[in-house]
């Protein structure tokens, strides 16, 4: 059976579901944010953009949001790595802390910054605890602060970046790090001169993304640090011009700007992506 | 070649929880030696393989390099040249630079790098292959470079785990010819792991062939081939023909009633008592008399035919012959009473 009728193959019909949806819910509202972007109340069709980029408000949130992603996600990347090599050899352990970590991805950021105000508030419990124990006279200022927003991007942003990259490191022919063990290798040296290589286009990928949502971190940014000042990022600023001064255009600019920053730094990273070797990670055939 | 006298392993054990992987295993190698270890999967032969690159830690017993304890040392010190079933050559490193890795990490001089990678890749006959990443080369190429690979460190002892398997039989018969060759030529100490008798019997000095975590038997390949201790290595080494047996007197009976057939003169086993026999389908001859039996199937083989005789009772008898026969043609066979071994050991039907 086949669903060619008078030589036109019909089931290219079925792609058209999918097509509607894209059209509908993506290509359609991004035209019209960029449409939207290019018609300020007052001005030329330029004028969001230059008002966005002469206002030390505005485009400084640029560098207030890459302040506060570009390091949570290095850190991420930099304890993840680790423990996923640490962790590459399939064990109950392995399981363990894979299916443990899973928990605060679902969680989402509203919850997990919920439960950090309590417990890091002056009378929360790791303030009582290290009171109690003598450690400290008065009760830390941890919340509302950058700080406060990168501990909540680590702790939904690293078991994401764990889970992809032991995918990653177990995507790799274990017979290579033997092999070079046999050659002479330490196990530093082995993940050096083997994992290390390998992993690169893994390590650019997961960069990426976890990049890609902490640079987006809006409500973390909103519960747990000083919206108005240190944290104030550019999901902000965009809130603020739709919903604080109803000034849609303002605010469709400012969303492109934060896609544009963000696939600058994608693109940024996705060049080092491809000076590295990106074929098979097995030694052969297996 | 760094210069040792011999090898030991002194009862090595390796135990994963209450299995016996390895038990009681003593061997000992000298210098320039081939030695085989030869048995089916799950018998232990890579496992002891791994004991003594350091890949495994074993759980009792010794390994000695002349008079150095080297069981207790990690892989990367113990310095053997190993070549793996699936290559496991890097990916990311071009030729040269996978050949030169174990020199690399020795920190050889960057100049004598560059020449003893080329002189090892020359001895392979890569010599023009330099500079390609091994995905661009086919299996044996790849299978090669690993043999460069670990030769190119000049160990004491190099480590073979079945390197022909994932290979096609031409180019598995090639590189068993190369092997062979480099052992020689390099004067190399190659401990090989194989589950194939045929590549057991055409390299090595000696075969030790195990089962379950234990060895059976060891002994040049001659030994093994025409006096091997037990029906389970008479198996490996091509003893297909293999049954229980009744002994009558100095007769041995195999099968029940008028149908049995009978064969006389025949060694008895160290200790007496036998309980199985074998032969070899190609010391089974056709005869003008001798056992009665029908042509069940031919196999053509080129240059034999591979002929299933069955007997009056039903037991199947393998032959392999030079004569042509047609099946259901009636025939007689005869097998030279030297030529048969009796051993203790009772029968068991070959698994599989």
């Amino acid at each position: 059976m086949n669903g060619a009728v008078a030589g036109r193959d019909l089931r290219v019909l079925l792609l058209a579901p999918a097509v509607l949806a894209v059209l509908l819910l993506f290509i359609y509202p991004f035209a019209y944010g960029v449409l939207l972007s290019l018609k300020p109340p007052e001005g030329g069709w330029a004028a969001n953009y230059a008002r966005f980029f002469a206002e030390p408000r505005l485009y400084q949130t640029i560098g207030t949001t890459l302040l506060i992603s570009l390091p949570v996600t290095v850190f991420n990347l930099l304890i993840a790595l680790p423990m996923a090599y640490l962790l590459r050899v399939p064990s109950t352990r392995q399981r363990l802390i894979a299916a443990a970590l899973v928990v605060p991805m679902t969680l989402g950021t509203v919850l997990v910054a919920q439960g950090m105000l309590t417990y890091l508030s002056p009378n929360g419990w790791f303030n009582r605890s290290l009171l109690d124990m003598g450690l400290i006279s008065q009760p830390l200022q941890l919340l509302h602060g950058p700080l406060a927003v990168i501990l909540s991007l680590v702790i939904t942003g690293f078991p994401f970046a764990f889970l992809m990259l032991l995918s990653y490191v177990t995507g790799i022919d274990p017979s290579l790090g033997r092999a070079a063990a046999t050659l002479g290798a330490s196990p530093a040296a082995q993940f050096r001169r083997v994992y290390l290589p390998l992993l690169v286009p893994g390590l650019v990928t997961t960069f990426c993304l976890v990049f890609v949502q902490a640079f987006a971190v809006f409500p973390s940014a909103v519960l747990l640090g000083s919206p108005a000042g240190s944290t104030r990022v550019i999901s902000l600023a965009a809130y603020e011009a739709a919903y604080e001064d109803f000034n849609y255009s303002m605010a469709s600019s400012i969303a492109l700007i934060m896609g544009a920053v963000q696939l600058a730094v994608v693109l940024l990273a996705l060049a080092i992506r491809r000076a590295a070797y990106r074929g098979p990670a097995s030694g052969g055939k297996g | 070649m760094r210069k040792f006298q011999s090898l030991q392993l002194d009862r090595v054990a390796l135990r994963f929880g209450g299995f016996k992987a390895l038990d009681d295993f003593s061997l000992t190698i000298r210098a320039g030696e081939f030695v085989s270890l030869l048995g089916p999967s799950g018998c232990g032969k890579s496992t002891a393989l791994n004991c003594l690159s350091g890949l495994l830690q074993v759980s009792s017993g010794s390994i000695m390099l002349d008079d150095k304890r080297i069981d207790i040392l990690p892989p990367e010190r113990r310095g053997f040249g190993m070549v793996f079933q699936n290559y496991a050559l890097f990916p990311h490193l071009s030729v040269r630079r996978n050949v030169a890795f174990g020199l690399e990490m020795r920190k050889v001089p960057k100049a004598e790098v560059e020449q003893r990678v080329e002189r090892a890749l020359a001895t392979v006959r890569l010599g023009n292959q330099i500079d390609k990443l091994p995905g661009q080369l086919s299996g044996g190429q790849q299978q090669r470079v690993a043999i460069a690979r670990a030769v190119a460190i000049e160990p004491p002892l190099v480590l073979m785990d079945e390197p022909l398997s994932n290979l096609d039989a031409k180019l598995r018969l090639e590189l068993r010819h190369e092997i062979k060759r480099l052992h020689h030529a390099l004067g190399l100490t190659t401990i090989y792991v194989t589950h194939d008798q045929d590549e057991a019997l055409s390299l090595s000095d000696r075969i030790v062939v195990m089962r379950d975590g234990r060895i059976q038997q060891q002994g040049t390949p001659e030994t093994l081939y025409n006096a091997p201790d037990n029906l389970y290595v008479a198996r490996f080494m091509g003893y297909r023909n293999a049954f229980a047996v009744r002994m009558d007197g100095p007769c041995a009976l195999v099968g029940e009633g008028i149908g049995a057939m009978r064969f006389d003169g025949l060694d008895l086993p160290a200790g007496g008592a036998a309980q199985s026999l074998a032969f070899r389908p190609d010391d089974v001859k056709l005869a003008a008399s001798g056992i009665a039996a029908e042509v069940a199937q031919v196999e053509y083989c080129g240059q034999l035919w591979l002929v299933d005789l069955r007997t009056a009772d039903g037991t199947h008898v393998t032959m392999e012959t030079h004569e042509r026969v047609t099946m259901g043609q009636r025939v007689q066979f005869h097998v030279a009473p030297e030529r048969i071994r009796l051993f203790a050991d009772a029968f068991v039907p070959e698994a599989g």
